[in-house]
């Protein structure tokens, strides 16, 4: 078993003064999994789709799971799309909320918030489509897997990839290496679910609060 | 590498799990809670809760369930056992399951299969078909395995991939509860037919029969429910095992 130090992170002041977390909500699928990893590690969430909660938070998750096209409408319609690349605090986009904060998804031939400059493509047959399961993050780089060791394994559930490019951060073999994390300046974006990772996930979800 | 997969499953009925377990170090054999807590903490990589109740409070008991899941385990699963509509899933999916798993209601409205894929995607669809052999056709049944189609198990496997579905959950009904191993020639025909992931049930006795399903049967996934909950086999164990045997798993 995977043994790592739980809860390394201490529960935040009550009231004033605790970390302000908001986890996006656009819609976008399961959304209470990362409230609840959240509170594991001792903060509290909030899920919010409104542009001034969003841009005071100290942290932004933008959370996603589903189809990309119907997700980038629910961005439009309320402005987030608009939002979302100019935010200057740490912002951690999740699985489809990592693809979306890239330039392009081949899913639903969508255009996508361009902050990560590379397209979203989909594995081809040689691979068992969509990979489900547990595979391993290599390469790490970034303050997001401090303490975290090469090899890790994660939980992933997905059908479109990040192809290698400079911004990547890890990386995962499925068929072919690809971008598993993303990093720049202030915006992350994981391809695996930290949140749905046992220990080690929550470990990441933790060092993302602490940036 | 991705891994294979071990996958307990939880038969729960009003809230509670049934069939019994067997863990020395449970406060309430029958608090699904904390038996998920236990069964993340030793290794499964995913768990499958089964809600076999039938009372009219079910939906509402099901979903608060889930969400006591949510709230206690860091690893992924799945909840299935009469999902009949896109609100079912709705729910079940805004309460904190990662996954749903469909069987009857797929069989009886294929169609539910494209509304659910499209409108969550295909990763959380899980379509469970149960089948079992006869004059040696395999042959999709209904309600646990009683009720016969005229469903043929491979053409309805191709169909529910057509249609969205992410995975397959592939019970045989004829090795189910046998512990005599899992129906591997089956399954690994369906994994030449079909690119979606297929989870083997039905059949685990020991866990030989596990690396067998994984280099056989070529499953992505196994399911099982008696011998992990009466401890006949150790997760961790097992999965020493898989590996000693050049089985990727995640240890």
């Amino acid at each position: 078993m995977i043994q790592i130090i739980k809860h390394t992170v201490s529960a935040p002041p009550s009231g004033a003064g605790g970390l302000k977390i908001v986890i996006i909500n656009y819609g976008a699928g399961n959304i209470q999994s990362i409230k609840f990893a959240i509170q594991r590690l001792g903060y509290e969430a909030v899920l919010s789709d409104n542009v001034e909660e969003i841009t005071a938070a100290d942290k932004v998750i933008f959370p996603g799971v589903g189809e990309a096209s119907s997700a980038m409408k629910k961005l439009k319609s309320t402005g987030l799309d608009q939002l979302i690349p100019t935010l200057k605090q740490p912002v951690l986009g999740i699985c489809l909320g990592m693809q979306l904060m890239c330039n392009y998804c081949e899913e639903g031939d969508t255009k996508g918030l361009g902050i990560f400059d590379v397209d979203v493509v989909k594995f081809n047959n040689t691979v068992k489509v969509p990979q489900i399961g547990w595979n391993q993050i290599s390469n790490l780089k970034s303050a997001l897997f401090e303490g975290i060791a090469e090899n890790e394994y994660m939980y992933l559930v997905h059908s479109y990839y990040v192809p290698m490019n400079d911004e990547a951060i890890a990386t995962t073999d499925y068929g072919l290496k690809y971008a598993s994390a993303l990093q720049k300046s202030n915006f992350y974006g994981t391809q695996f679910h930290p949140e749905k990772s046992g220990d080690v996930g929550e470990q990441i979800l933790a060092n993302f609060l602490k940036i | 590498m991705l891994t294979k997969r071990i996958i307990p499953c939880l038969d729960i009925k009003n809230g509670r799990t049934v069939k019994g377990v067997n863990f020395v170090d449970l406060r309430d054999a029958g608090d699904p809670v904390e038996l998920a807590e236990i069964y993340a903490q030793n290794g499964a990589d995913e768990l499958v809760f089964l809600d076999i109740s039938a009372t009219e409070e079910k939906r509402k008991t099901l979903a608060e369930l889930v969400m006591r899941v949510a709230q206690k385990i860091n690893i992924p699963f799945t909840v299935g056992g009469g999902i009949s509509s896109v609100e079912d899933v709705e729910l079940l999916l805004n309460s904190g399951a990662d996954k749903v798993s469909i069987n009857s209601s797929a069989v009886k409205n294929p169609q539910l299969i494209n509304e659910l894929a499209a409108k969550f995607g295909s990763q959380c669809i899980v379509v469970a078909i149960d089948a079992k052999q006869i004059d040696g056709e395999w042959i999709v049944h209904l309600v646990g395995g009683k009720v016969p189609t005229n469903i043929k198990l491979f053409d309805w496997a191709k169909e529910v991939e057509q249609r969205g579905a992410g995975e397959i959950l592939f019970t045989s009904m004829d090795h189910d509860g046998t512990k005599n191993g899992f129906a591997n020639e089956a399954l690994a025909r369906l994994g030449s037919l079909v690119n979606i992931p297929i989870i083997a049930s039905g059949g685990a006795g020991n866990m030989q029969h596990f690396v067998d399903t994984f280099k056989d049967g070529k499953a992505d996934a196994a399911l099982a429910a008696s011998v992990f909950h009466f401890k006949e086999i150790d997760i961790v164990d097992l999965k020493k095992e898989l590996k000693n045997n050049d089985i990727e798993v995640r240890i």
